[in-house]
């Protein structure tokens, strides 16, 4: 397949860096403002040495991406919320072009599911976004697998962040603020750590899980979504006296969303340990799964995209 | 609902629950009401015999203040067994001699815990406690407070809860709303799937 790649974040350089390794070639990539687009193949190396050292990725405009021929767009801008622009027109501007869109942005899919589906439904191209939950898990394909109808619900840990800092909270008997800063030294949380701490970011995966098992409803203001900022180590050292500790968990059903602080079995398989996500799909028929790994990072996110890719139909 | 299922939530310590989820023919909770003479050694003698025919001892209220009519100490002890084990477990505690009131009777379902965190003791811990009992339907069975910095600052309480079977769901809708009638977070515990 050709990709063309709009945003060069993390995820999306990752995508161009291992696109081959996949047997697909990269068309184009653009950042918010400057492309390479090349029907032959761009430069890859190139381009991403220009992006690191602070130069022009190319000299296209952005724009000049849906010139380009390609057959699948990587949208891999950040997520923003409520009309998830630019993101969603992105997308509609590919579908309708009759080509294929994966979305590693998780703003379109959780806040206009229903939008999406139906420019896809007039489009001869798919829309698929495994990498908008749980990174590296394969977890919408796991559902996709099981068929969404005998999926009964979706918990877990999809924060990797809230979780290692409730998992340094535990194991150091430390507080919130305490462990946010060693945090953000680590790099493991971003400067503004909000939507992560406050439990916006797993909300939206959860979002688009519940999207998935009732096709279509939920939007994040559907969500019941609370933080961990509350959360003192004396609380934690409490839940240890009877065997428990917290996490961030998030339940998606056919019937609503919620994330919050929740009790678990400390040495219960949803009580994964420091940036580890994890996903328990209960179904009908066959108990419960569950499926844990790294939720977050460039290559990571990236496998997903391109597997993604590789479940597409030739256009 | 299917039938192993019942006996998981049917189990009180919900964590044992868990380990033998999947033991062929399942395991149910038991409780036993003993009446021991107040005497060195006692309690022991009475608690081996139902590791021995193999029960699974969950907790053991030892009502040592109390006295039963006939100046024993009553016992009550949950255990969880294979149900075709249980009546040898009675047996086994008959034959050493231990005095059994009661064997069987289920007279709590589950129990659950939860952390409240805020101005906890601030804001009138036990009528907190009172409206749990009687807005949730549950009986406080313990109470672990944790106030590091202060009963005036931000403190943590886990409360242990008895509840009829099946109501988990409602005695947490109504704890909820008297945390957020008292500005305290609610960390629930999570229930259904494998994880509870």
């Amino acid at each position: 397949m050709k990709l063309a790649i709009l945003g060069a974040g993390d995820v999306g350089r990752s995508v161009a860096d291992l696109a081959g390794e996949y047997g697909h070639d990269v068309v184009a990539l653009a950042d918010s403002t400057t492309a390479t687009v090349d029907a032959d193949g761009i430069d890859i190396e190139g381009a991403l040495e220009r992006k690191a050292g602070g130069d022009a990725l190319g000299s296209s405009d952005p724009a000049d991406v849906f010139e380009s021929e390609y057959d699948v767009l990587v949208e891999a801008t950040p997520t923003t919320l409520g009309d998830a622009e630019p993101g969603f027109s992105h997308v509609e501007r590919a579908l309708e072009a009759d080509r294929h869109v994966v979305l590693a942005n998780k703003g379109p899919v959780a806040e206009r599911y229903e939008e999406l589906r139906a420019l896809e439904a007039d489009s001869a191209g798919s829309i698929r976004f495994e990498a908008t939950v749980g990174g590296a898990i394969p977890v919408l394909s796991t559902i996709e697998d099981s068929t969404p109808q005998a999926v009964t619900a979706v918990r877990g840990v999809l924060n990797g962040t809230a979780n290692f800092i409730l998992t340094r909270m535990a194991a150091e008997g430390l507080d919130y603020e305490h462990v946010l800063a060693e945090a953000q030294d680590l790099g493991v949380a971003e400067a503004d750590p909000t939507f992560d701490v406050d439990g916006t970011d797993a909300a939206l995966k959860f979002v688009i899980l519940a999207n998935v098992l009732a096709d279509g409803g939920f939007s994040l203001e559907d969500a019941t979504v609370e933080g961990i900022q509350s959360i003192p180590g004396s609380a934690l050292d409490l839940a240890a006296e009877d065997g428990r500790t917290i996490r961030l968990i998030g339940e998606a059903t056919r019937d609503g969303v919620r994330v919050g602080p929740r009790l678990v079995p400390e040495n219960g398989p949803l009580a994964v340990t420091g940036t580890r996500n994890i996903v328990q799909i209960e179904t009908r028929n066959a108990g419960s799964l569950h499926s844990s790994g790294r939720g977050a990072g460039g290559p990571e996110t990236a496998t997903a995209v391109l597997s993604d890719v590789g479940r597409l139909p030739p256009l | 609902m299917n039938a192993r299922k019942q006996e998981v939530t049917a189990v009180s310590d919900d964590s044992a629950a868990e380990e033998n989820a999947e033991t062929d023919g399942g395991v149910r909770a038991y409780t036993v009401r003993l009446e021991l003479v107040d005497e060195p050694g006692e309690l022991l003698r009475a608690l081996a015999p139902i590791a021995d025919n193999g029960g699974n001892l969950l907790s053991i209220h030892h009502e040592r203040g109390n006295m039963t009519p006939r100046g024993h100490i009553p016992v009550e002890v949950d255990l969880e067994s294979p149900p075709d084990r249980f009546d040898g477990i009675v047996d086994a505690l008959r034959d050493a001699g231990v005095n059994v009131i009661q064997a069987g009777a289920e007279h709590y379902g589950e129990e659950i815990n939860v952390v409240l965190v805020g101005n906890i003791v601030e804001h009138d811990l036990s009528n907190t406690l009172s409206r749990i009992e009687d807005e949730a339907n549950a009986v406080v069975r313990d109470l672990s407070l944790s106030a590091p910095n202060g009963t005036e600052a931000v403190s943590s309480a886990r409360i242990r809860l008895a509840i009829d079977s099946g109501r988990s769901d409602a005695a947490l809708e109504a704890i909820r709303s008297i945390g957020s009638d008292k500005e305290l977070t609610v960390v629930e515990p999570l229930l259904g799937g494998d994880t509870a």
